[in-house]
C-alpha cells in the first residue's frame, strides 16, 4: 500500500520534471503558476489547514514579500536571490505585528480581520505609500535572478526554480507537520482548551504558524517579482486569498499532498477548458459545490501520522 | 506532611451568582482528597480556578508555595498540576497515542527550526516522548489501542485516556473531574486501582465524583461544597454522618 504510493509520487514528480520537455512556453508558464500557487497554498495550510485559523489575507504577506524585494532591487540592486530571505523576513515580521493581537479570535472574527488587512495592504500599494510602491501602475525593471551565475530567463528556467522551491518547502513542511510543532497545531485547532489544559501555549503556536506562513509567501512573492518583472498591486488583491483558500479546503486541510493537488486543479482546470470560456467557472463553481457536499475534508484528506509503536514495543518486550 | 496546594477564600462570581463563596481548604502532598456537593454547587468552577481557566474575584491558590492564580493555563500544566474534564475533551480525530503526547508536550523543547532540521536532539526526544506516552498508555491499560482514534474508543476508555493525556505532563498534582462518569462497576473498580497507583508514584489527587461509592473508598479526605460555599471537610466517615452533609444532599424536613 504504501509503496504503491511511493510509486504514484514517483511517477508524477519524474512527469513533472519532465514536462518542460514536451510542452510549449505558454503551458510551463502555467505550470509555474501552478508551482507559485502550490508554495503559497502550502504555506497557508500551515495557518488554515493545520492551525484552523481562519485566515483570508494571505495575498498581503506575497505581496509584502514580493514589493520588498522589487524595491529593494530597483532602488540598490541586490541580486534577487539575496533578497529571498530579506523578503521572508519583511513578510514574517509583518505577520508577527498583525497576528499578535487577532491571534485569540476565533473563527469568521479571524476571517473578517485578515480581509481588512488584505484590503489594507492593497489600498496602501496603490496609493503610494512613502511614494516608494509606484502607486498603481507598481514598479517595474525588477532584475532576473541569477543562480550559480546562471541567469533565469525563460519559462523553462523559472520551471526548475520554482519546483525546485517547492521541492524544498514540501521536504521541510512534511518534517514540519510530523514534529511537536505540527501535533501543537493540530491540538489547537481541535481542541484550544484541552491543548491548553494538556500545558500548550497554544498562543504562541498559532503566531508562530503565521509567521512561519507569511514567511514562506514572502518568499514567493520574490520569486514571483523576478519572474514578472513588473509588479503591480492587482496581483495581490482579494480575489487571490479567496484562490489560496480555495486550494487548500479544495484540496484537504493539513495534506501536503491534498494541497499539491488543489493547486493543481483551481488554476490548472480553468486553463485546460479555457475554450468553454464562458461556461468553465460555471461548472468550476458547481464542482466546487459538490466537494463541500460530498467531500467535506477535502479530495485527499491528510493522512494519519505514523508511529513506530510496533517497533518500540517489541523492543521492550524482547529487553 | 507538606501542603501541596492551598485554596484562600476563594470567590467567583458570574455576574449576580457567587458560584464560589471563599472557599478554603488545603491539600497535603501525597494525599486522595474528594471534592462533592450538589450539582451546581461550584465543584467544577473551583477546578478551573485552580487550572487558570477561570480567574478567581477574590483570594488566591497557592501552588507549592507560589500563587498560581494570575498564571496562563499552560504554565499552570508546566508547574506540574494536570487535569481531566468533566465533558471528555479528547482530540477526537488523533490517534490515541497523540493525545497522549499532547501531553509530553510541555517536557519537551524542540520548535519549528529544529523540526524542519530534524536535528540529532529533536529525533532523541520525539523517541524519549515517544516512549513516555507508551508507557501512559500501558498505565492506564490503553496499550493496545494506541493507534486507535480517540473517538473510537468506548466511553470508559475515552475517561482513561484523558487521565493518560494529564499523566504524560509529568504532574505532581492531578485533578479529576468525574473520572466515573459513564463507567460500569467494573470499569469503576479498576479505576479505584488505578487512582491508588496514581497516588503510589507520588502525585497528589483531587477528584471531584458523583459516584459514593468510588468517593467512599478510594479517598482518605473529603471537602464538601454547597452553593458554591464549604460546609464541611474531614475524613470519609466523618462526613457521612455530618448532618450538614445529610441535609445538602437529602433536603430538610420542613413541617
Amino acid at each position: 500500500m504504501k509503496d504503491k504510493r511511493l510509486v504514484i509520487y514517483a511517477v508524477i514528480s519524474v512527469v513533472l520534471l519532465l514536462s518542460p520537455l514536451f510542452l510549449n512556453a505558454y503551458w510551463v508558464d502555467v505550470l509555474n503558476n501552478v508551482g507559485l500557487y502550490t508554495i503559497l497554498a502550502l504555506s497557508l495550510n500551515i495557518i488554515l489547514g493545520h492551525a484552523g485559523l481562519f485566515h483570508m489575507g494571505h495575498a498581503a504577506f506575497y505581496a509584502l514579500g514580493a514589493y520588498t524585494t522589487a524595491i529593494i532591487n530597483t532602488t540598490y540592486h541586490i541580486p534577487i536571490l539575496w533578497l529571498l530571505p530579506v523578503s521572508g523576513l519583511v513578510a514574517g515580521l509583518a505577520a508577527l505585528v498583525v497576528a499578535r493581537p487577532i491571534i485569540h479570535l476565533r473563527g469568521d472574527y479571524l476571517l473578517i480581520v485578515t480581509i481588512g488587512f488584505v484590503e489594507i495592504v492593497r489600498i496602501a500599494l496603490v496609493n503610494n505609500v512613502f511614494g516608494i510602491t509606484g502607486g498603481s501602475n507598481g514598479i517595474f525593471g525588477i532584475n532576473r535572478p541569477i543562480l550559480f551565475g546562471w541567469k533565469i530567463n525563460k519559462p523553462w528556467e523559472f520551471f526548475y526554480l520554482i519546483w525546485g522551491f517547492a521541492a524544498v518547502t514540501i521536504f521541510l513542511f512534511n518534517r514540519l507537520e510530523n514534529s511537536r510543532f505540527g501535533r501543537a497545531l493540530n491540538f489547537s485547532r481541535e481542541d484550544d482548551v484541552a491543548a491548553e489544559g494538556s500545558g500548550i501555549n497554544t498562543a504562541h503556536y498559532k503566531l508562530i504558524a503565521f509567521v512561519i506562513g507569511a514567511f514562506w509567501a514572502g518568499m514567493v512573492g520574490n520569486i514571483f517579482a523576478a519572474k514578472m518583472t513588473i509588479i503591480a498591486p492587482e496581483s495581490f488583491n482579494f480575489w487571490e486569498s479567496v484562490v489560496l483558500f480555495m486550494i487548500v479546503l479544495l484540496g484537504g486541510r493539513g495534506s501536503i499532498r491534498g494541497v499539491i493537488l488543489g493547486a493543481f486543479l483551481v488554476l490548472g482546470l480553468p486553463e485546460i477548458f479555457r475554450q468553454f470560456a464562458t461556461a468553465r467557472m460555471l461548472i468550476f463553481g458547481a464542482f466546487m459545490v459538490a466537494m463541500m457536499i460530498f467531500r467535506t475534508e477535502g479530495i485527499l484528506p491528510p493522512l494519519p501520522r505514523k508511529y513506530p509503536i510496533a517497533k518500540m514495543l517489541r523492543r521492550e518486550g524482547s529487553a | 506532611m507538606t501542603t501541596l496546594l492551598s485554596l484562600k477564600n476563594l470567590t467567583k462570581r458570574f455576574g449576580g451568582l457567587v458560584a464560589v463563596d471563599h472557599v478554603t481548604f488545603d491539600v497535603e502532598a501525597g494525599a486522595i482528597v474528594g471534592l462533592i456537593g450538589p450539582n451546581g454547587a461550584g465543584k467544577t468552577t473551583v477546578f478551573n480556578l485552580i487550572t487558570g481557566n477561570y480567574r478567581p474575584d477574590e483570594g488566591d491558590v497557592i501552588f507549592d508555595n507560589q500563587s498560581i492564580k494570575t498564571l496562563p493555563t499552560h504554565k499552570i500544566v508546566s508547574l506540574g498540576i494536570a487535569r481531566t474534564f468533566q465533558t471528555i475533551r479528547l482530540f477526537h480525530k488523533l490517534a490515541a497515542i497523540e493525545n497522549v503526547l499532547a501531553g509530553c508536550h510541555c517536557r519537551m523543547q524542540s520548535g519549528s527550526l529544529a523540526a524542519m532540521f530534524r536535528t540529532p536532539a529533536q529525533r532523541h526526544e520525539e523517541h524519549q516522548a515517544l516512549q513516555t506516552a507508551l508507557q501512559e498508555l500501558e498505565f492506564v491499560g490503553l496499550q493496545s489501542q494506541a493507534d486507535q482514534l480517540a473517538e473510537n474508543l468506548s466511553y470508559g476508555n475515552q475517561r482513561l485516556l484523558e487521565i493518560a493525556r494529564a499523566l504524560a505532563t509529568q504532574p505532581r498534582f492531578i485533578i479529576l473531574d468525574e473520572p466515573a462518569g459513564g463507567m460500569n462497576n467494573q470499569e469503576t473498580a479498576a479505576l479505584i486501582q488505578t487512582i491508588r497507583n496514581i497516588r503510589d508514584r507520588g502525585i497528589t489527587v483531587l477528584l471531584i465524583e458523583h459516584d459514593m461509592s468510588l468517593v467512599m473508598e478510594a479517598c482518605e479526605q473529603l471537602v464538601v461544597i454547597e452553593n458554591g460555599a464549604k460546609i464541611a471537610e474531614g475524613d470519609p466517615q466523618a462526613i457521612q454522618s455530618d448532618p450538614k452533609v445529610i441535609e445538602a444532599y437529602l433536603g430538610t424536613d420542613e413541617e
